[in-house]
């Protein structure tokens, strides 16, 4: 190619040169047409790559932006003094006790007055979610003043009537063929003539616990467990992580017995993740009597996981330190110690961040090792502490996944757009750092 | 850089506290556990979920392991590392109880909650068919008997088992063999229909190749493990009009804009004609209670009762909003008595 590059190799001409022969100009030509296939087929691969990105996020996106919105039914609640609190004592407990179903239902016949027949009055009752009478209990706990008071309150509706109002319910079929009776659909329409029927931002969503209900199910618990989880696996995989790698890579000799250590560092980051979960189940929760389904667990069972990733991150930006740096500090007097503490690592900081951050972000998407331990069931509560059952975020999207109802299916999308988006947040902070701290030389 | 070494240290100790603090912490236990059949699973999270707004108790965590592996948790032993309440799609097996008793799991209190129906269902796109278990055994053994002999399954469409039914090939998704659905459905299905083909019974004399002959589902690709998730089963259905589906009841309840269930032997998969029982191809469901457990674990008692209820598992309690078949008012009636008394169960 040099030839080429030498404008007086053209020059020569009109005389052809032996550059210029037939043959010549043939070769070249190939070897032009093979590099531009080479790139097109380059260009075809992120291509396709990219394809598939946009189907998946396309599809994933397409399906759970509506999970995002929920739909709420304004109601006049009397709070009837003599129905909540007959002794007017405003005891927390006797207001926690009452009836708020029986205000709903006689709500709902004033705005109803045909609906007589118990059957009628029940389906009328369905239009609302069975949290519903809870999210009054709250408001009068909140402000006991409401008591004896009309207030015109905005309460959560049932999912089926939810997916109606997004239009995955169909309203011209057959009656029997949709989860909407005849009764509801004309309930809706009324109650949508008179604006007390709308579609807002979905807070449960971000805020709840599990529920099986899908109107009343959030990822907040699982989020929590998550953020938990994480904390142990860090806490115990980093410091553990890090200071072998600065062992195996700054201070062990080069024997037979650390080719082995190395050689099965690298066996277990490609373990199935699924053994750490049996390991977690032999030893922490058969052997040490462990809690089950606790973030405490998990993290330990997570760290064992990613403790390699990270060993295996570590060394390599151990290793990209250049020799020079040990030789000079060695050279002023420093310990080895010192040497490793004060200028290795600090220089190989950026790229053990980069491996540790991608090895927690593999942890976040972790189900099987968590399948064994108990951390897949099904919890209410919000997890308050490390000991607590806890479940994590791509458990929660599988086990929406697997639920029968249908309202499930967007809030599934809808958890995968929050997993993708801390993942992005993850990786992207990776990123950053690398850029922020690289150095070059 | 004193500092990194500290804080190293500092966060290997803390890793360490927690991780004691865990061990401590396994000696007792206030919340209730509860693990087994994923059939179940919908029916006792809802329970749980009502139990824990009454606001006295934690609410209880339900894992779905599946029948046998939560019976064999279940009967791991007493104490709080073990759970309280097992669910369970089929009824227990002898040779659990057996294995309970040997863990010094004495008495076990069985209360039957309810009954599911597995269907057979396919797309709405698609033309409405019926079928008999003879022709649904047909259209998925291993081997089935052709001019007095057992050959392996020479049958691409449904219309070579029988004229009547649509020209379509067979292909059937349902649960895999690790599922209690597919216990279900071998057992009811493939089996009764098994013993309506007479000429099984006059090739295989022997009882135990004749029941084998009878379980073998054909493995050449008509018949697709789906998973565990029936709600992908749904999906598919929707994309491939001519396949059918196999999965619970609950699932056909929530779909019936998309789905249509075959008849089984003349009987509609319906919730009334399941819960009479007519509907040959439906199974009771069941949940063990831990008897060493009440009084240790609290609430134990007031969920049972929650779940007896007739809030919840009556005819229209909200166990039957998901799906649950309500039993007969005199099977009820039974299982409060058994919640209330925790009468040990004998087999």
């Amino acid at each position: 190619m040099t030839e080429l590059a030498d404008p007086d190799v053209r020059a020569v001409s009109p005389a052809r040169s032996r550059y210029q022969s037939d043959e010549f100009v043939a070769r070249l030509r190939r070897r032009y047409a093979a590099e531009q296939r080479f790139k097109y087929a380059g260009m075809a691969a992120i291509g396709l790559a990219s394809l598939m990105l946009v189907v998946l996020l396309g599809s994933i996106i397409s399906q759970g932006y509506t999970a995002f919105q929920q739909t709420s039914i304004a109601l006049d609640i009397t709070f009837d003094a003599a129905e909540i609190d007959p002794q007017g004592t405003r005891n927390p407990e006797v207001l926690a006790q009452a009836n708020y179903a029986k205000l709903i239902r006689d709500s709902l016949g004033t705005v109803f007055p045909e609906a007589t027949s118990r059957a009628d009055r029940r389906t009328l009752s369905d239009l609302l979610s069975s949290g519903a009478p809870f999210e009054l209990a709250m408001m009068v706990r909140d402000d006991p003043s409401l008591v004896g008071t009309t207030k015109r309150v905005w309460l959560t509706a049932s999912d089926d009537v939810d997916q109606f109002m997004k239009g995955f319910i169909p309203r011209n079929v057959a009656e029997t063929e949709r989860r909407v009776n005849d009764v509801q659909v004309a309930a809706i329409d009324r109650l949508a003539s008179k604006d007390s029927i709308e579609k807002s931002f979905n807070t449960t969503l971000f805020t709840a616990g599990d529920s099986r209900e899908p109107e009343l199910a959030g990822i907040w618990g699982a989020i929590v467990g998550s953020f938990m989880t994480l904390a142990i696996t860090m806490a115990l995989a980093v410091p553990i992580g890090v200071s072998a790698a600065i062992y195996l890579e700054e201070f062990a000799p080069k024997r037979w017995w650390t080719d082995l250590i190395e050689v099965n560092i690298n066996n277990l980051a490609a373990v199935p993740s699924i053994v750490f979960g049996l390991l977690g189940l032999a030893v922490f929760l058969n052997f040490f009597g462990m809690p089950r389904s606790a973030p405490v667990v998990g993290g330990v069972v997570l760290a064992l996981m990613t403790l390699p990733i990270i060993i295996i991150a570590t060394r390599a930006a151990l290793k990209a330190v250049p020799p020079s740096i040990r030789e000079a500090a060695l050279g002023i007097g420093a310990s080895p110690l010192q040497t490793v503490l004060h200028h290795v690592l600090p220089l190989a900081m950026p790229g053990i961040l980069t491996g540790t951050i991608i090895g927690m972000a593999h942890a976040l998407g972790e189900t099987a090792p968590l399948l064994m331990i108990g951390m897949v069931a099904f919890i209410v509560d919000i997890p308050g502490g490390f000991t607590d059952s806890a479940t994590v975020l791509p458990v929660q999207i599988y086990m929406w996944a697997d639920s029968p109802e249908r309202a499930f299916t967007e809030r599934t999308s809808a958890a995968i757009m929050i997993l993708l988006g801390f993942l992005v947040l993850m990786n992207g902070l990776a990123v950053f750092l690398r850029k922020k701290f690289e150095r070059r030389w | 850089m004193k500092t990194t070494t500290l804080a190293l240290t500092a966060a290997a100790v803390a890793a360490l506290t927690i991780g004691a603090a865990g061990v401590a912490n396994a000696q007792s236990r206030d919340q209730i556990r509860a693990v087994g059949s994923s059939t179940v699973f919908p029916f006792t999270t809802a329970v749980a979920e009502a139990f824990g707004k009454t606001g006295k108790f934690k609410t209880p965590v339900v894992e779905s392991t599946g029948t046998g592996g939560g019976l064999k948790l279940f009967c791991g032993g007493v104490g709080p590392q073990h759970p309280d309440i097992a669910n369970a799609s089929r009824r227990i097996k002898k040779s659990e109880v057996d294995q309970c008793a040997a863990n010094g799991v004495a008495e076990i209190t069985e209360l039957k909650i309810g009954f599911d129906g597995i269907v057979m269902a396919s797309s709405k796109a698609a033309k409405h068919y019926d079928f008999t278990r003879a022709q649904v055994w047909k259209a998925l053994a291993k081997e089935v008997p052709v001019n007095g002999k057992m050959v392996a399954n020479p049958y691409k469409k449904w219309s070579d088992v029988d004229p009547s039914l649509p020209n379509y090939d067979i292909e059937v998704l349902g649960p895999p063999p690790t599922s209690g659905t597919r216990d279900a459905f071998n057992e009811l299905m493939m089996e009764g229909g098994c013993h309506q083909v007479k000429e099984v019974a006059a090739i295989l004399t022997d009882e135990k190749a004749r029941s084998k002959a009878c379980l073998s589902i054909r493995e050449d690709g008509a018949y697709v493990e789906a998973g565990e998730n029936d709600n992908l089963i749904v999906q598919k259905l929707g994309a491939n009009p001519e396949a059918f589906g196999v999965f619970g009841y609950s699932f056909l309840d929530q779909n019936k804009d998309k789905l249509q269930a075959a008849k089984v032997d003349t009987v509609v998969p319906s919730y009334e004609l399941i819960s009479s029982g007519k509907y040959p191809v439906s199974r009771s469901l069941y949940v063990y209670v831990k008897n060493a457990h009440v009084g240790v674990i609290p609430g134990i008692r007031e969920l049972i009762g929650e779940y007896t209820s007739e809030r919840a598992m009556g005819e229209e309690g909200y166990l039957a909003d998901k799906g649950l078949i309500a039993l007969p008012k005199a099977d009820r009636d039974a299982a409060r008595v058994s919640a209330v008394n925790l009468s040990p169960l004998k087999l």
